[in-house]
């Protein structure tokens, strides 16, 4: 699920820019599956893909499987455009230190969204 | 050099409110009947200059906005250093009516969006006689907190920042570039603590769902509209709304999110002018 998002990040000069105080490790779960993404600087430099043992990062985004595909469409309907929407339907769980998550974040919008089919898609 | 002024006017109005002395920032644009429009939580009047600026409107109305105190170019109040800022019912209920006589409005058209719609809706229920029509764009009875608003106010997340982003994905997916970034500026100008103040009214105290019912749209027509990609206000809730209020008028706005007059005002005005003809019908 998130196989592009090194690349389609780091390629983004301004996202970048905009994330360069930030440094951290994120957790994206959907439904079993999960990934350790690592940011320094606003360059992203690792996915992983789990299973892990013991994952360490500073805050989690989990969702199920439907969630998030229907997050990554290319025009997502009512409720699923946004990772707020998904948060206030409560279908969406933001866990861990989520002041690094707040304090960036349109770069977390933005990234996530540029997963979306058409490039650069509004978060 | 070509120069092109927006028919816009803007002034500043020294009144009391609360009991204290307040500097509030008005802008107006047209002639006719009064159409006061009230903005967003954390952001200001400016969310209105396209309608000010579309002679289909101010040809007919005089459409006025402005900003709440601690908003856009209002100043907050002598002593608001030490104060945490709280919008109330009851406080903003005061501000409508005071405004309205100040600028001596004569049974205008009120238009409120958001923490304005909810107004909008308190207006209806209290003081319908003051108006000749009431619309509530995004208007809801109540919006459970789906978030920490504290994240809103505190020195490790900038304010401009997060309620730039917070909004983001509530203005709808259509918005023409330009037009979702200005709506998402004015949200990231605001002050500290502002847009967090204003969600006390949105989120807690403004809380209408057991007298919703009680509007009566026999003294004051009431017409509901709201964007299909609302998440805060959802569609879903301002119809719940709607269907306990009888003779209440709603619409669902495709394409359009919370911001549906600054994020979109094309397709807006396509959905608000028949409304406005309704009104002007009803009354001729």
């Amino acid at each position: 699920m998130l196989e592009q998002l090194k690349e389609r990040v780091n390629a983004d000069a301004g996202l970048v820019r905009r994330g360069r105080y930030l440094t951290t490790t994120f957790l994206v779960q959907s439904g079993d599956n999960s990934w350790l993404v690592s940011i320094h600087g606003g360059r992203i430099t690792q996915v992983a893909r789990g299973p892990f043992v013991m994952p360490s990062s500073a805050f989690a985004l989990r969702a199920s499987e439907m969630e998030w595909e229907k997050f990554f469409l290319p025009r997502p309907p009512p409720g699923s455009n946004d990772l707020m929407a998904l948060i206030r339907r409560k279908v969406l769980k933001a866990e861990g230190d989520l002041q690094v998550f707040m304090a960036h974040l349109r770069y977390f919008k933005e990234a996530l969204a540029k997963l979306r089919p058409v490039a650069g898609g509004a978060a | 050099m070509s120069v092109q002024f927006e028919p816009i006017v803007g002034r500043y109005m020294n009144l009391d409110l609360f009991g204290r002395p307040h500097r509030l920032y008005v802008e107006e644009a047209g002639e006719g009947t009064p159409l006061l429009c009230l903005h967003t939580a954390g952001s200001d009047g400016r969310q209105y200059r396209a309608l000010m600026n579309d002679a289909r409107i101010t040809a007919r109305h005089r459409v006025i906005a402005f900003d709440m105190p601690w908003h856009g170019k209002s100043s907050p109040p002598e002593g608001w250093h030490d104060e945490e800022y709280q919008l109330t019912s009851a406080q903003y209920t005061d501000m409508v009516l005071t405004v309205m006589s100040a600028l001596g409005l004569d049974r205008p058209i009120v238009m409120g969006c958001s923490i304005g719609g909810r107004i909008a809706l308190h207006l209806a229920l209290e003081h319908p006689e003051r108006f000749r029509a009431i619309i509530g764009l995004q208007a809801g009875a109540h919006v459970d907190p789906y978030y920490d608003l504290n994240f809103l106010h505190r020195p490790d997340v900038h304010g401009g920042e997060v309620c730039g982003a917070i909004v983001s994905g509530l203005v709808g997916p259509d918005a023409p570039q330009k037009d979702r970034w200005e709506t998402l500026w004015h949200y990231m100008q605001g002050g500290p603590g502002v847009f967090k103040g204003d969600l006390y009214f949105y989120k807690i105290d403004g809380d209408i769902r057991s007298r919703v019912g009680q509007i009566d749209t026999r003294r004051c027509p009431l017409f509901l509209l709201s964007g299909e990609y609302d998440y805060s206000c959802t569609p879903e809730e301002m119809m719940a709304v709607a269907k306990s209020i009888p003779g209440s008028d709603a619409t669902i706005m495709k394409g359009l999110g919370h911001f549906p007059m600054s994020e979109n005002p094309k397709v807006f005005l396509e959905y608000l002018l028949p409304v406005l003809d309704r009104i002007a019908a009803a009354r001729s």
